[in-house]
């Protein structure tokens, strides 16, 4: 898409979630990307963007405007058939916006489908920093500690429980992620604004 | 007595000393200005210009000593501990991100990529961006 749309002023800047280079890596290089690919092992973007799952996608506009704001939309169908999304609409908007600023939301727009930053949210966060700072010194036990009460405190904020899986030894899609999805995630308000099937 | 502490806020990891008494843990205030850089004036914590008054002194200075959970109560933080590791970390208020998310324009940051380059979300002003947060789990 960056091949097809980059020289009508678009870049996709895309930010792993994941605990180092290595885990991102395949996809990466798998993807030949050209784009800014960064890893965010911190969780810096997560927290600044209040991003509770993946993939989540955010519209920013020349002047450095939110213009339409999270959503959980896919590049590809890989995974369709387990959360239902097709990514052809979602593309096909994509292609709108860059050529014709088509599809951007107003500053009210974006407040009004937003989820907010809650005491609880930051708590989680701020544990999960914690947690994240003990694991790279080896203190596992300690780590887990506080990975858990992120978890109670944010407990459908997949960024930190899917997210803290493969740091704690868990495989993300194992039985522990099936549980997690058993109990349910955190959906944001454009999940009934964007069309997720092809018309 | 006074013990080895870890102190993260944001980025930044300090390594100081800290005295550990029951479940608290106390900072001399020489040790908060050279970690976190706040200092206890008589119109409340300051950093630079900007000062946060404090409404529960008695919480915050026990015995010469700044208390963390009180520094975190006053400054509005949340604060993760643990005792054990003599580890803690200082979050940011709920309003703070709230605010910064209404003001509508996308936060900045700078991260490393595969080669450990920095990029800037600023760098891309002028061009449409889709920002697109994903990981290998």
């Amino acid at each position: 898409m960056y091949e097809e749309l980059g020289d009508l002023g678009f870049v996709p800047f895309t930010v792993a979630l994941d605990r180092c280079a290595d885990d991102p890596r395949p996809f990466i290089e798998g993807a030949g990307a050209t784009h800014p690919s960064v890893i965010d092992s911190d969780h810096v973007v997560a927290e600044l963007y209040h991003i509770v799952n993946v993939p989540t996608i955010l519209w920013i506009d020349e002047r450095g405007r939110i213009c339409r704001p999270h959503d959980v939309q896919f590049g590809t169908d890989t995974f369709t058939a387990f959360h239902g999304k097709s990514s052809a609409p979602y593309l096909e908007m994509i292609r709108a916006w860059v050529r014709s600023g088509e599809g951007a939301m107003s500053d009210d727009e974006v407040r009004a489908h937003r989820i907010a930053p809650s005491e609880a949210s930051q708590r989680a966060r701020t544990e999960r920093a914690l947690a994240w700072h003990l694991s790279k010194r080896g203190l596992d036990a300690a780590a887990a500690r506080h990975f858990d009460r992120a978890g109670e405190l944010a407990p459908k904020d997949w960024t930190i429980r899917r997210g803290s899986m493969p740091i704690r030894g868990e495989n993300p899609f194992g039985p522990e992620f099936f549980k997690l999805a058993e109990e349910g995630v955190a959906v944001y308000p454009m999940d009934d604004v964007t069309p997720t099937r092809e018309s | 007595m006074s013990e080895p502490f870890t102190l993260i806020e944001g980025d930044a990891v300090h390594e100081l000393s800290a005295t550990l008494s029951g479940d608290s843990v106390r900072l001399e205030p020489a040790a908060l200005e050279g970690s976190l850089g706040w200092t206890l004036k008589p119109e409340g914590l300051c950093r630079g210009d900007a000062c946060v008054p404090v409404r529960d002194r008695a919480a915050l200075l026990k015995d010469g000593l700044v208390d963390l959970a009180g520094l975190a109560e006053a400054l509005g933080q949340p604060l993760a501990l643990d005792l054990g590791e003599r580890a803690a970390a200082l979050g940011t208020p709920a309003e703070v991100r709230a605010a910064a998310l209404d003001r509508g324009e996308a936060p900045d940051f700078t991260l490393p990529d595969l080669e450990g380059r920095m990029h800037s979300l600023s760098e891309h002003r002028g061009k449409k961006v889709l920002l697109i947060a994903y990981a290998s789990w």
